[in-house]
């Protein structure tokens, strides 16, 4: 039974992980995967003597960086804020209705966004309304990584809380009880039990985000860009793309390599660091 | 338990920002479907477009009358049927023999399953060897790849430990082969977690766009978020492609035609949406994060 299994990853998994070679050859279609000539590094050192590659690597450290610090938190506080709410009937509403953006692609998402942040969108409507003047949301470096930003959260937000929800339900409600008696208000409650009960999820979860750290967004960026904004939203993801088109798949493979390279350093570090840092107890593996 | 002025203050104040935040994710949708239900005029006005103030089919009509958004559709449900399908089966074939301790090099093969979560070949790699494979423009590129995931495998495989040891050494006792255990006793018993499993493989298909505009050239084969990304995402030049060349239609129908599809799009998942929303989140609990 195991083999075919093992079959399939060696196919589709382990096999383009071997094909990573011809990051490190010139490849010809004629010559194949395996046939090319070696040409060591140079195509790495193509890459970052280029100015487009330095460029994508900047951006995506941005963006990934923007999203973790911005993003990281939103669930754990959505889940806390509907942790607090006593109406069951208006908690499930909620819940349900925050996490249907999840389900669509950005495709989708990213169709509604053009419209909604154009120039006559909504968005601007709503300047209006406020007095300020109208702004070119999706042309303007600034404003495009708002965007860019503000809607990633609402839609990974209700579903990232869905975890932490479970997390909060299985807090003993004698602590609850205890810190009652005790004279604790529900702040207090918040910060000295609920918090830290978070805290291993948290870990979790930060380690796994640290895995996709350099990969999440490329969906979104693709949907939602435009060569205006190149300077600040060209990331390593759709500059390989730009270079796969190209027919540059050597060079292509070369960025995307250094890519995961540095995505399983950060993941494998993140996750010796919690384990250290827990005396072995936490940490993904 | 006595409530402070302050508690109540915030409690107030917490109940309207989460009911602000539920309007949030509601009203992207809710305004595409006004704008596609718009005349072309209505929807150039600036506005908040709550709900349409005159009803127009038009652009539903132009979008359905339009022979590849139906190739799209086709395409689309097939992939997803064929995909969950095949997915779910051979995924909790694949979580059988690691979930069972007598399966030599267990570990082993375990950690080769989840090292592929961490680290892949990259866009290229994998589309020569999609290429090599042959699969390009076939519905098997689309379904190969993703069919066994190892994030599914091992939430499968830890739904199959939890269950109870000696229900399988019952079966061996009457003379049950692996097979049979896995088919008559093992998955009858995980119907949550496979439920699970097909609902995110069902979305996943239905959503899948980059694969198919990579792996599928040839427009018959194409799915529909493929069109639909074209149509959003690159307008203008792409709806006269479609057919649609008449210039005043072009200017003051773009966005219309763009919500109409967009809506067309995701009306399965809307509909289906409000009965299958809880096995989504019992499935992220079932698992959980580890691995």
């Amino acid at each position: 039974m195991v083999l075919p299994v093992m079959l399939f990853f060696l196919i589709f998994n382990y096999l383009p992980m071997a094909g990573l070679v011809i990051a490190f050859k010139e490849y010809v279609i004629a010559d194949g995967m395996f046939g090319s000539k070696w040409v060591g590094l140079d195509n790495f050192a193509r890459l970052f003597a280029s100015e487009d590659f330095p460029r994508a690597i900047r951006n995506t450290l941005v963006i990934s960086c923007l999203r973790l610090g911005f993003g990281f938190f939103a669930p754990v506080i959505l889940a806390l804020m509907l942790n607090e709410v006593r109406i069951s009937w208006y908690k499930r509403w909620v819940q349900t209705l925050s996490y249907l953006p999840h389900f669509f692609s950005w495709v989708i998402l990213g169709g509604i966004f053009l419209m909604i942040f154009g120039t006559t969108g909504p968005a601007n409507q709503l300047l209006k309304l406020a007095g300020a003047e109208p702004v070119n949301f999706l042309t303007r470096d600034g404003w495009f990584l708002t965007v860019l930003i503000l809607t990633g959260i609402w839609q990974s937000v209700g579903w990232g809380a869905i975890i932490y929800i479970a997390a909060l339900s299985g807090i003993n409600p004698q602590l609850y009880e205890a810190a009652t008696i005790d004279g604790a208000n529900r702040w207090q409650q918040t910060l000295s039990i609920t918090l830290p009960c978070l805290v291993p999820t948290m870990i979790t979860l930060f380690i796994l985000s640290l895995g996709q750290f350099l990969t999440t967004g490329f969906d979104q960026v693709y949907n939602m860009y435009n060569p205006l904004v190149f300077d600040v939203a060209d990331i390593v993801d759709t500059y390989v793309l730009r270079r796969m088109f190209g027919l540059e798949l050597s060079l292509a493979t070369a960025a995307g390599l250094f890519k995961s390279g540095v995505g399983l350093v950060l993941v494998v570090g993140a996750n010796a660091l919690a384990r250290k840092a827990s005396g072995g107890e936490q940490g993904v593996w | 338990m006595r409530v402070s002025l302050g508690e109540r203050i915030f409690s107030i104040f917490n109940l309207i920002a989460l009911g602000v935040l539920g309007l949030l994710c509601l009203y992207p949708f809710l305004y595409t479907l006004t704008i596609s239900l718009s005349t072309a005029a209505q929807a150039n006005t600036p506005g908040f477009h709550l709900y349409p103030t005159e009803i127009s089919w038009t652009s539903y009509r132009m979008v359905l009358s339009n022979p590849d958004i139906l190739i799209g559709y086709r395409n689309t449900v097939l992939r997803t049927l064929l995909g969950t399908g095949l997915s779910v089966l051979c995924c909790a074939v694949a979580a059988y023999p690691l979930s069972r301790k007598e399966m030599p090099h267990r570990s082993m093969i375990t950690f080769l399953i989840v090292f592929t979560m961490l680290f892949n070949g990259g866009l290229v790699p994998t589309y020569l060897i999609i290429k090599q494979l042959g699969l390009i423009n076939s519905i098997w590129s689309l379904v190969l790849p993703t069919m066994l995931t190892a994030f599914n495998v091992i939430i499968i495989k830890n739904f199959f430990q939890a269950l109870p040891e000696s229900l399988v050494e019952s079966a061996r006792m009457d003379g049950a082969g692996e097979w049979r255990v896995l088919f008559n006793i093992y998955l009858p018993l995980s119907k949550p977690v496979l439920a699970t499993v097909a609902l995110w493989s069902a979305v996943f298909h239905w959503n899948a766009w980059f694969d198919a505009m990579l792996y599928i050239t040839d427009d018959q084969n194409q799915v529909l978020q493929t069109f639909l990304q074209r149509i959003v995402v690159e307008s203008g030049t792409e709806l006269m492609e479609l057919g649609i060349t008449d210039s005043s239609v072009l200017q003051f129908t773009s966005e219309t035609i763009k919500a109409a599809t967009i809506i067309i799009t995701i009306l399965p998942i809307l509909c289906v949406y409000p009965f299958v929303q809880k096995h989504f989140v019992k499935g992220i609990l079932l698992g959980g994060v580890k691995e």
